[in-house]
């Protein structure tokens, strides 16, 4: 077993898909390089013909990849950074999220939408943003958000896979992160999140960077006879509402923690779906800790003041004793 | 002024009598939407193509099941002259289970992949990077198919079209953009939005411009042809303005809710340059006997009567079916 940073995993899988399925192409700008890694040196293995480096000219890239799996190819699309969907919205949401709806189920769009999201360090609002919640919306847009080196491998082997277009969000707060990933290749379901820690107490649903930062308070808590359950669902579409009801109704008690702005977020949409199916079981008001609805800020202070902090999650998770 | 390029086309009989068949049954297809429209029985927005026949016929005499297209609000003429049965087609635009898409999809956003038509769109320009790809899947996997996407002289002022000459043109893609120019972005003349020729718009790209009648379709099929010869050499894409004129509304059922934007006088205008009238008179000059055109006419009539029919008998989808089709399922 091979210790991988996060996004040296999602380059394994791309390789290692590329290798079993030739239809397999990946489009992006400077992906000969490779901007956080994802694809560098993939060009000297697979050519020119499949690894396509292409203009700054999002809307069309994104769009030609629904042509082009709607026509045999199964596009991996690097759009570099999240915040650049917006730039391709159109075909994003009106075409990838459509095709196949509108065509009566006659369409397959294998198509893997990656991007490196979130804060990175000062990068400021217009390449900070963690869109999830917006591709959760659109109703045919798949959304992959890991924590691990080993899950990102195991999903984005089974992003590529799929017969639907996957927005793949890599949080760029996980790029030091390194740990260990199964040598045989494999793959994790679409679908099916992870308890990341077991706890009897309450139960923290964690996205994407906040996983570390629930399983930190977790240890911490632990000194004081607060077992907290930590879950990271994975995948937000199609999202495991079993293994979070479970839970839930075990521990009575939930906190959801996610990097991204609090109006109609993830957070939000998770409680109401956990207070549908678990009322009965809820021996607290549920709990949400978010970022505040506001651009992401560049002053490193400011940038600072708006993530989910341990210190946060700390105070929902007590609020709920 | 456009070079007068049917006079030197030659095309055999039976093919002139197919293109003829074609340009009236889209004719007959769409008087009868606007009869349907009229009658209060079609659901949503339509959008008929009479006049601008020529370049969907034209255009896809030269195409195979292979080829692909992608078209546009103004699509029932795109996807008929591709191959499109009429009964399915009214059966969509009437929401009904027998329709191209289940229903899920309408007037606008007709679709079978089997006949390689990847969609009319709604969106404006929306499918012209589809187009694109489509002419990529080509390239990577060494096919010899060529991607023709129809588009609007409206959708000429969106980016994405700038966006897709450029990828095209340095990746030599297989595809031949058609823009529909027939005078109108919705309610307002191209002219008084737009700069310049949009057949000089892919100049800068290295990618030839071509200017047609649109209203000739053999000059159509012409031009087409020799675009789509060079796509499959491997020599990259083209860019037609087919020059055609509007007859019809925006959105039929428009003067309802709309003052009149334009003098009858253009339009009485170019009814004299009718594509199919044009046609008509040019296959009586080649010494065709009338008769058979007149046939041809009451079977392609007959044809869509019998479409109508189809349609009005096939039932809606059941209501579980809206909850279909959201994703593929994988191994399915």
């Amino acid at each position: 077993m091979a210790k991988l940073y996060f996004f040296q995993a999602v380059r394994r899988a791309i390789e290692v898909s590329m290798e079993e399925d030739e239809t397999v192409i990946v489009m992006g700008e400077d992906v000969d390089l490779g901007a956080f890694g994802v694809t560098s040196e993939l060009i000297g293995r697979f050519g020119p013909n499949r690894i396509r480096k292409t203009p700054i000219s999002e809307a069309v890239f994104v769009g030609s990849a629904v042509g082009a799996a709607a026509t045999g190819l199964r596009p991996f699309v690097d759009v570099m950074f999240s915040s650049f969907f917006y730039v391709a919205m159109d075909q994003l949401m009106n075409q990838a999220a459509r095709l196949r709806y509108m065509s009566g189920g006659q369409v397959e769009l294998p198509i893997v939408y990656f991007a490196g999201t979130g804060p990175s360090g000062s990068t400021a609002a217009q390449h900070s943003e963690n869109p999830h919640a917006l591709m959760m919306h659109a109703a045919g847009l798949k959304v992959v958000m890991p924590s691990t080196p080993a899950d990102a491998f195991g999903l984005m082997m089974a992003s590529i896979r799929d017969p639907n277009p996957v927005v793949f969000l890599g949080d760029l707060s996980l790029t030091s992160l390194r740990s260990e990933v199964p040598d045989e290749p494999y793959e994790i379901k679409l679908g099916t999140a992870d308890v990341k820690r077991p706890g009897e107490d309450v139960t923290i649903v964690a996205i994407a960077s906040t996983v570390r930062t629930a399983l930190d308070l977790a240890t911490d808590l632990e000194s004081e006879g607060i077992s907290v359950e930590v879950i990271d669902p994975r995948t937000l579409v199609p999202f495991d509402w079993n293994t979070v009801a479970n839970s839930v109704e075990k521990t009575g008690r939930l906190v959801v923690a996610d990097p991204a702005r609090r109006l109609c977020g993830a957070a939000g949409e998770i409680i109401a779906g956990i207070n549908e199916r678990s009322w009965s079981s809820l021996k607290a008001a549920p709990q949400r800790v978010t970022w505040p609805d506001v651009p992401v800020p560049f002053s490193p202070p400011l940038e600072a003041s708006i993530e989910v902090t341990k210190a946060d999650l700390e105070k929902a998770v007590r609020a709920t004793l | 002024m456009i070079e007068d390029l049917s006079s030197k086309t030659s095309v055999d009989e039976s093919t002139m009598l197919d293109l003829y068949r074609q340009l009236v049954r889209i004719r007959s297809f769409e008087e009868k939407v606007q009869e349907l429209h009229k009658l209060g029985k079609l659901p949503g927005f339509v959008h008929v193509c009479i006049g601008e026949e020529a370049i969907a016929v034209g255009t896809c005499s030269v195409l195979t099941t292979r080829d692909h297209i992608t078209s546009t609000h103004r699509g029932h003429g795109h996807m008929i002259a591709k191959g499109a049965d009429v009964g399915r087609m009214y059966a969509e635009i009437f929401g009904r289970v027998d329709g191209y898409c289940r229903g899920k999809g309408g007037s606008m956003h007709i679709i079978d992949t089997k006949l390689g038509i990847l969609g009319a769109n709604g969106i404006v320009g929306g499918g012209i990077p589809m187009a694109t790809g489509a002419g990529l899947s080509e390239v990577v996997l060494g096919g010899n198919g060529v991607s023709v996407c129809f588009f609007g002289d409206g959708a000429a002022n969106q980016g994405v079209l700038f966006e897709a000459l450029n990828l095209a043109s340095i990746w030599k893609l297989p595809v031949i953009y058609i823009c529909e120019s027939n005078n109108f972005m919705e309610y307002t003349p191209t002219a008084d939005l737009t700069a310049g020729h949009i057949y000089e718009r892919s100049i800068p790209f290295g990618v030839p411009g071509i200017e047609v009648d649109g209203n000739d379709v053999l000059a159509v099929r012409k031009v087409v042809q020799e675009a789509v010869d060079r796509a499959r050499r491997g020599e990259g894409p083209t860019l037609i303005e087919a020059v055609t004129y509007r007859i019809a509304d925006h959105a039929e059922g428009e003067s309802a809710f709309l003052d009149a934007y334009r003098p009858d006088s253009d339009i009485e205008q170019w009814r004299d340059r009718d594509p199919i009238s044009r046609f008509r008179t040019r296959l009586l000059s080649d010494g065709i006997d009338e008769g058979v055109l007149d046939e041809i006419v009451q079977e392609e009539r007959a044809r869509v009567e019998a479409g109508v029919e189809f349609a009005e008998a096939s039932p809606f989808p059941s209501e579980e079916e809206t909850l279909d089709h959201v994703f593929a399922v994988r191994g399915a």
